[in-house]
């Protein structure tokens, strides 16, 4: 606990160190190199918690009402305290040199101290045992994710994303607070061993208000309408951070929550199950849509919290209906998908930063071939690519086989009594389609990215990133294989988190069919790795001393083919998403060819997200319509609002002599 | 046992390529020709092989590992599958999960190295290939559910345990047809065969797999032709070796039961080749989402 909290303290120094630093350049590598120090202590607390096997609790008396400084690291903070240690370094390191071209224009003393706070109010949210406690970290990570979008801020549309992220954030947090008032009762303090609710009706509500706070912070369906604007808007290092890490503390309270809540009931995983499925697809559908790199990735954590989500609801199903294994199997693959999300996440987020820093463009209309031009970039963002796919040998694949394996195993257990058939169904079904339409949105953004010729001068120019950011890209897709190889080993590390979520459960002998099935798979992926070496080895021999040409890409004998008579990413994904168009109901521009010889013709498509459209946009056009009801109480005049003040205090006088 | 697993890998990869000569054999047998030799594929494959390279300049090293990634991913994926009652080397709990993303990869490589070429007609190819492809999943997992459930097994060789000869005319029938069915449509469009996709198409604009190994050649479009072999077989092999009980016995005999099957099906492929037109594209998912609901019926049949 000591170390834990001396690597928080040593962070939070040095972003404060960074701030006293201010515009010099030093800040970047005092803000990056503490980061990179305290994050190696917190892997060290949170492997010795995980290892130990204790819940090691600290208790400080704190002069605040209801709130008292009471931190604790169980397997489950450990874990995503992991998570956040892993991701965050990397990131630190890639943004000293991402920032370095705007030394001149920006304090970035400034960005650090946000940054590094936004790692320490992570940190603290994960380790917090005592509401107050949760909620002031809560906002501080808000608040400094919000100024660190806000980088760009000169730009209206990051304006426009910022306060959005800011409005969203804190209704979430309105619902949080409800919550933990609805949880405390009337006692005097707000310790989480304390919360406890009240009747099962109580539960029920508590769930549905954490599902509500902590969804808007993890990007549910419809509640994630600020992520797709707020992350491409922040520095990419700092997207990688908001989108790979923060979301998950929404999943992480969500999950804390529950271990509040006493037992679960059935409808809980069917809720959850629900929006897993909801936000599963239609992510990756609106994701397919998009032609902003960033943007396109921020849809993909919709869908990535979806299928977290899937695996709680599997969970919750198993738990309440007394199927172990069940829930044993869903919660073990949503906490590993959390890490795996995290790693393939940050590590596409970097590769979209690359991209951006090298050609100044996020539209993948404009690339093209950059393969060729940045090597390493490409290489690793294929390798994350593919892993966010959910393929093997890769690590996205070992935590969706956790969770497939507890749905088939549902349905195969015992056929037409589960209580979970249904909702096992479900999510096979959404799997089985977020893969598919998954692994067409990487080929496409890959392969219009990084493929083909370049669409525009900027993407012909292009040229590698500096080592600083190609080398938490390679660390980061190394993590990717090497869960996606050792996948029984990294579901060691989620047996502790799962084991305080499931307390009835004997977690670690139950996992272990689960391991051993991993150690097939990682036997299959090594297999295939082993033989594509050979085959490759294969390959050179047969084809050395043979003559090997270079000419062009046939196109039916036309020999001068350009850049732009290349696939677009538009005309890639157009079918996909014409046979979803009734619910991404996409705007079309045509202007046809005419007449016997066209001049012109353009063909513009759009996705707008509908909830963004339909649902956000209507309700907050009625708030302020009325608000503006209300105008003619804040008129002007001084001496209205001492009026104000007198009646206020009048009221609250008779109140209390009554 | 593990040398008996052993033994049907080798004769996956040995016989794969006879499949396509079989197809095309039928097919000439329907059109009254005399048909290429029932061996050429093998004969196309070694040709391929001994030939040097000529490679786009616009392509990098995605192209190039595009074919022998493909390769190896098909080769994996036998290893999961039984054959005539013999359990497969890597049979576990899950073990068609693993089969299904093998697929999976497969695919996503020879997309990849088809954008790579930077042509609008591979482009074209890749995205009716994800397209088709994101409608066949769930299909397949379906119909693995359905039988996964019926068997209560999640293990591809430990569902022919589940199965008993008895279940083929008794009540299991209903279930293992529609499953066949939809496994067939699956079959059919994962390996590029008509009504979903012509091999024999001449014309670029038509094709989705053949346009996206156009810029292949020489030992790296060898590798796809084989790869492709071993994609047939191996969901031939799904479709006979998984809803067909071996009638037990000797393993060896069995093992050449379940090789004739697996033939048998190359001789349904070329029948249904001969017989039927390729549905115009936009028909395409309407077949692949009829699939889905017949895979969605027999799980709906048997959670009953």
């Amino acid at each position: 606990m000591m170390l834990f909290l001396t690597a928080l303290a040593v962070m939070t120094a040095g972003g404060a160190a960074c701030l006293l630093i201010g515009r010099r350049p030093a800040a970047s590598w005092v803000g990056a190199s503490t980061c990179v120090l305290a994050s190696a202590a917190v892997l060290a607390a949170a492997a010795g918690a995980m290892i130990s096997g204790r819940a090691d609790e600290l208790l400080l008396p704190w002069p605040i009402p209801f709130g008292s400084f009471h931190v604790g690291v169980d397997g489950l903070s450990a874990f995503f305290a992991l998570v956040i240690a892993l991701v965050c370094p990397a990131a630190a390191i890639y943004g000293v040199s991402y920032l370095k071209p705007y030394q001149e224009k920006k304090s970035l003393g400034r960005t650090w101290f946000f940054f590094n706070l936004l790692i320490v109010s992570m940190l603290l949210v994960v380790a917090a045992r005592d509401a107050v406690l949760f909620l002031i970290a809560w906002e501080v990570m808000a608040l400094t994710s919000f100024f660190l979008v806000m980088f760009d801020g000169e730009q209206a549309e990051t304006v426009a994303a910022g306060w959005t992220y800011l409005i969203a954030t804190h209704l979430g947090t309105a619902f949080l607070l409800a919550m933990f008032v609805l949880l405390s009762g009337d006692g005097p303090s707000m310790d989480f061993s304390r919360l406890r609710a009240a009747s099962p009706a109580a539960a029920g509500a508590c769930f549905l208000l954490a599902l509500a706070g902590f969804g808007t912070k993890a990007g549910f369906v419809p509640l994630h309408v600020w992520l797709p604007q707020a992350h491409p808007a922040a520095p990419s290092h700092v997207s990688a951070v908001m989108s790979g890490v923060m979301i998950k503390t929404g999943i992480y309270g969500l999950l804390r929550v529950l271990t509040l809540l006493g037992a679960p009931e059935g409808w809980w995983g069917w809720t959850l199950v629900g929006v897993g499925a909801v936000s599963g697809i239609l992510g990756v559908l609106l994701a397919l849509a998009q032609h902003d790199l960033k943007r396109l990735l921020a849809y993909h954590s919709v869908e990535n919290i979806g299928i977290i989500t899937l695996g709680i609801g599997l969970g919750l199903i198993g738990a309440s209906s007394g199927d172990a294994a069940l829930a044993v199997l869903g919660m073990l693959g949503a906490i590993l998908h959390v890490l795996n999300h995290a790693v393939f996440k940050a590590l596409l987020f970097l590769g979209a930063g690359a991209i951006l820093h090298a050609t100044g463009s996020r539209n993948i209309e404009q690339l093209g071939g950059l393969i060729r031009r940045m090597g390493t970039t490409g290489a690793t963002f294929l390798i994350g690519s593919a892993a966010i796919s959910g393929l093997p040998p890769l690590n996205g694949f070992v935590s969706e086989f956790l969770i497939y394996a507890g749905a088939f195993g549902a349905l195969a257990g015992k056929p037409g009594t589960g209580a979970a058939a249904l909702p096992a169904l479900i999510v096979i079904l959404a799997l089985a389609m977020i893969g598919g339409l998954a692994a067409a949105c990487f080929a496409k953004a890959f392969g219009m990215a990084f493929l083909g010729e370049p669409r525009s001068g900027a993407a012909d120019c292009a040229h590698e990133a500096p080592a600083g950011m190609c080398l938490p890209m390679i660390v980061l897709s190394a993590l990717c294989v090497g869960i996606g190889l050792l996948g029984a080993l990294a579901v060691a590390a989620a047996v502790p988190a799962a084991a305080v979520l499931l307390p009835a459960a004997d977690v670690l002998d139950l996992a272990r069919p689960a391991r051993l099935w991993l150690g097939y798979i990682s036997a299959g992926a090594l297999l295939l790795l082993v033989l594509a070496a050979a085959l490759a080895a294969l390959r050179r021999r047969l084809l050395s001393g043979r003559e090997v040409g270079r000419t062009v890409t046939w196109d039916c004998g036309y020999a001068a083919p350009t850049a732009r008579m290349q696939y677009t990413a538009s005309s890639f994904a157009s079918p996909l998403l014409g046979s979803f168009r009734l619910i991404l109901r996409p705007d079309l521009q045509v202007q046809a060819p005419q007449a016997m010889f066209p001049a012109a013709a353009s063909l513009h498509t759009r996705v707008e997200d509908t909830f963004e459209r339909h649902v956000f946009k209507p309700a907050f056009r009625l708030v302020r319509k009325l608000a503006l009801r209300l105008h003619w109480l804040q008129a002007g005049p001084n001496q209205l609002y001492v009026l104000y003040v007198a009646i206020a205090v009048m009221a609250l006088l008779v109140w209390k002599l009554r | 046992m593990p040398i008996a697993a052993i033994i049907q890998v080798l004769l996956a990869l040995l016989l794969a390529p006879l499949l396509p000569g079989v197809i095309n054999r039928v097919k000439a047998f329907f059109a009254g020709r005399c048909g290429p030799p029932l061996l050429q594929p093998y004969y196309d494959i070694l040709k391929l092989l001994r030939k040097g390279a000529v490679y786009s300049r616009t392509t990098s090293w995605v192209f190039r590992a595009g074919p022998v990634l493909g390769l190896a991913a098909a080769m994996v994926s036998l290893t999961v599958l039984p054959l005539g009652g013999t359990p497969a080397a890597l049979a576990f709990h899950g073990d068609l999960l693993l089969f299904a993303y093998l697929l999976g990869l497969m695919r996503f490589v020879t997309m990849t190295a088809a954008l790579d070429t930077g042509s609008a007609f591979e482009g074209m190819g890749a995205s009716r290939e994800a397209w088709f492809a994101m409608l066949a999943e769930p299909a397949l997992l379906l119909g693995l559910a359905a039988m996964a459930v019926h068997t209560g097994s999640l293990s591809l060789s430990g569902m022919l345990d589940g199965l008993a000869l008895a279940d083929i005319r008794g009540p299991g029938a209903p279930l293992l047809l529609l499953v066949a069915v939809a496994f067939t449509i699956v079959l059919l469009t994962e390996n590029a065969r008509i009504p979903v996709d012509d091999p024999n198409t001449h014309l670029e604009l038509t094709m989705i797999h053949e346009v996206m190994v156009l810029d292949h050649g020489g030992v790296d479009f060898g590798f796809i032709q084989y790869a492709a072999c071993l994609k047939l077989w191996a969901l031939a092999a799904l479709l006979t070796g998984v809803l067909l009980p071996p009638p037990g016995g000797w393993p060896p005999a069995n093992m050449a039961l379940g090789v004739a099957l697996i033939l048998a099906v190359a001789v349904m492929v070329g029948v249904i080749e001969s017989v039927m037109a390729r549905l115009k594209l936009v028909r395409v998912p309407q077949l692949l989402v009829a699939a889905s609901v017949l895979s969605a019926l027999a799980l709906a049949l048997v959670l009953r």
